[in-house]
């Protein structure tokens, strides 16, 4: 394997890694306030087809954006009055978004564009053109650093840069402000904020909002960034790779940036390489690189490698007096 | 108040239909779906034209899960539905447990070979076609290399790629050819992020023609392709269209005649195997105004000697299938 091979397998990391990234950002706000949220794959989805949607028909993917990002939040929203408002089981409504987005997504499709679920193919201003960095041609030449620079770091669509950003702020939001230290507190320790005068509620609302955000930039990516269009059910379990890698990561935003690039990485290696022949060994089949992100998920919740603790207070409604 | 009519239409269209079910024929699209801009498509234009044509309307679901295989087959039958016509290989299982339950109606399963009385089986010469396109696909190559991307890991894919690849290396003896198969599950059909994914790695190797056999993944592959600055090759359905300048042919498999051929031929359809190759055009390649400015003469030129030494016998193009091997790789 040549430095170039490197290069592009990294380099398609780095792209595959973006949603997953986005999205595991998303559930860690969330979770961190105690809001489990099994629904990233439906946001996701949903983002994906209404930024698809609504950039075919104007043309622009600024307002798709804005559009996925919306649909998105109403869902984070619906997820929050169930399990905020409601005090409903939060496992069970974030299934229930993932069924209401695959459905719902390929209904209005299908009504809409009468293209069976999918959305036209998106062109020019439609998708989310790469970046060329400044200076990326002029280092070019430059040994080692020039193809790093030019081949790996430019050359992505602004989304993959604001995802890899996220990962300082969400920590500097959490770790280094007020806010991130009581939405902490609130995903631990409600009653304690409660009693600082602080509302958990509002607390709560504010990270699930944050979610879904998230989400629909990791959703208008897939649609306007990586492919062009909406297809039914694109997530393909995206959002579950990312829950699996908020976990291998430990509620933490550094870890999740390694974790999702690792995962970015396996799939690129299945990719690249579809059978992989380890001397020793034998043949490895694509499949099980597939699987290996579950699988190294579920080493870790089994406690062989460091433990995973969850927020204390995750998954459980607050409730202010008995 | 408009879901409400919908909901009465719906139920009076059904009611007329159980009334006047005089053998209705009806089609089961596959889990890429109806608008996949390939192989089902493909089968609803051969349904669609027969509509237009007759003025008479045909019954059709698009499958949404694999459970829904021997329900959907057993609701037509039940209807009344005569023939009832599904695409793909993966109904095997399902006609061969329902076409004895209703003898008297007939299936037609397309890309598999089903040994039942009442049921045709509809093959194609895929890698007659793909061999046709291998050969174009050679010619247009500066790299000399070509890539291959398939759907969903099974051996009528591979008899796609087999048949490329002699294709390519009747032309190039030393040419590389990069083989990529989406998936092992259905949902390989309808991937085109991973799709996309594939091409660039493949472009990333030097491959500067990618042939793509994977039903809705194969959008991804050829939008890929068109972004990359080389060319793509459909499949099925005559995909010039979608990239015009970037696909270079598509290897047409004319499951839209396999479909008009039946519901044309009605309750009569003939039973027993029924191959479609290049003798009687069942796939071939698509020239028209997208393409024409990539195609040279002398291309045209070597697909048609090589279509006629096919038909003759001259050139035996291996089929995957035989023997579940493929001679060159």
């Amino acid at each position: 394997m040549d430095f170039a091979t490197i290069l592009q397998i990294l380099d398609s990391t780095l792209r595959l890694a973006a949603p997953l990234l986005l999205a595991c950002l998303a559930g860690l706000f969330s979770e961190r306030s105690g809001i489990f949220d099994i629904g990233l794959e439906g946001k996701m989805l949903a983002s994906a087809f209404f930024s698809a949607a609504v950039a075919a028909v104007t043309g622009s993917v600024w307002l798709g954006l804005l559009a996925g990002t919306a649909a998105s939040l109403v869902l984070a929203l619906i997820h929050g009055l169930a399990s905020i408002t409601f005090r409903g089981n939060q496992l069970i409504s974030g299934v229930a978004i993932n069924f209401l987005a695959s459905g719902l997504t390929a209904f209005i499709g299908q009504s809409w564009f009468g293209l069976g679920g999918q959305t036209p193919a998106l062109s020019g201003d439609g998708r989310f053109a790469r970046l060329e960095l400044p200076f990326a041609e002029t280092l070019s030449g430059v040994p080692v650093i020039g193809p790093v620079y030019a081949e790996l770091i430019s050359g992505h669509t602004l989304l993959v840069y604001i995802a890899v950003l996220a990962v300082p702020a969400t920590w500097w939001v959490l770790f280094r402000t007020r806010f991130g230290l009581r939405l902490r507190a609130v995903g631990e320790n409600p009653a304690a904020v409660d009693t600082a005068g602080v509302s958990v509620t509002g607390q709560r609302y504010w990270a699930v909002m944050i979610c879904g955000l998230l989400c629909g930039l990791a959703g208008a990516y897939l649609a306007t960034g990586m492919a062009a269009g909406f297809v039914r059910d694109m997530t393909a379990g995206k959002g579950y790779i990312a829950l699996a890698a908020l976990i291998f990561s430990k509620w933490r935003p550094w870890y999740a940036l390694w974790a999702c690039l690792l995962f970015g990485l396996l799939e690129a290696i299945g990719i690249r390489y579809q059978n992989i022949d380890v001397a020793g060994i034998g043949t490895i089949p694509v499949q099980f690189m597939q699987a290996l992100p579950y699988i190294l998920t579920v080493v870790i919740l089994a406690g062989f490698v460091g433990r995973a603790i969850p927020p204390r207070a995750g998954g459980q409604p607050y409730v202010k007096e008995r | 108040m408009t879901f409400m009519k919908t909901c009465l239409g719906a139920m009076a269209a059904l009611a007329m239909g159980a009334v006047g079910a005089v053998a209705e024929p009806a089609l089961i699209f596959d889990l890429g779906g109806k608008f996949d801009k390939s192989f089902n498509e493909a089968a609803f234009n051969g349904a669609k034209r027969w509509g237009d044509e007759t003025g008479e309307s045909y019954r059709e679901i698009e499958l949404q899960s694999e459970a829904q295989r021997e329900q959907a087959l057993r609701r037509f039958a039940d209807g009344g539905s005569n023939p009832i016509v599904m695409t793909g290989f993966a109904f095997a299982s399902a006609v061969e447990n329902v076409a004895p339950d209703f003898p008297d109606t007939k299936f037609v399963i397309i890309d598999m070979v089903v040994d039942q009385p009442n049921v045709r089986s509809v093959v194609f010469a895929e890698h007659q076609g793909s061999y046709l396109v291998g050969k174009m696909a050679a010619m247009a190559s500066e790299s000399g290399t070509v890539g291959f991307i398939g759907g969903m890991d099974i051996p009528l894919i591979r008899k796609f790629a087999c048949g490329f690849v002699q294709g390519v290396k009747s032309v190039t003896p030393d040419a590389t050819v990069i083989q990529n198969m989406t998936g092992t599950t259905p949902a390989a059909w309808n991937d085109p992020v991973k799709g996309a994914e594939l091409t660039r790695a493949q472009v990333s190797q030097g491959a500067d023609v990618v042939y793509h056999a994977a039903g809705g993944t194969g959008v991804g592959v050829l939008q890929a392709a068109a972004d990359e600055g080389i060319l793509g090759i459909g499949v099925d359905s005559n995909q010039n269209y979608l990239h015009p300048g970037s696909v270079l042919t598509s290897m047409l498999k004319r499951v839209d005649v396999a479909v008009y051929n039946a519901f044309a031929a009605g309750p009569d359809v003939e039973t027993g195997i029924h191959v479609l190759d290049l003798s009687n055009d069942g796939v071939g390649v698509a020239v028209d105004e997208h393409n024409q400015a990539l195609v040279s003469d002398e291309m045209m030129a070597a697909v048609e000697d090589a279509k006629a030494k096919i038909i003759s016998g001259d050139v035996a193009v291996h089929d995957y299938m035989s023997n579940n091997e493929c001679p060159v790789k």
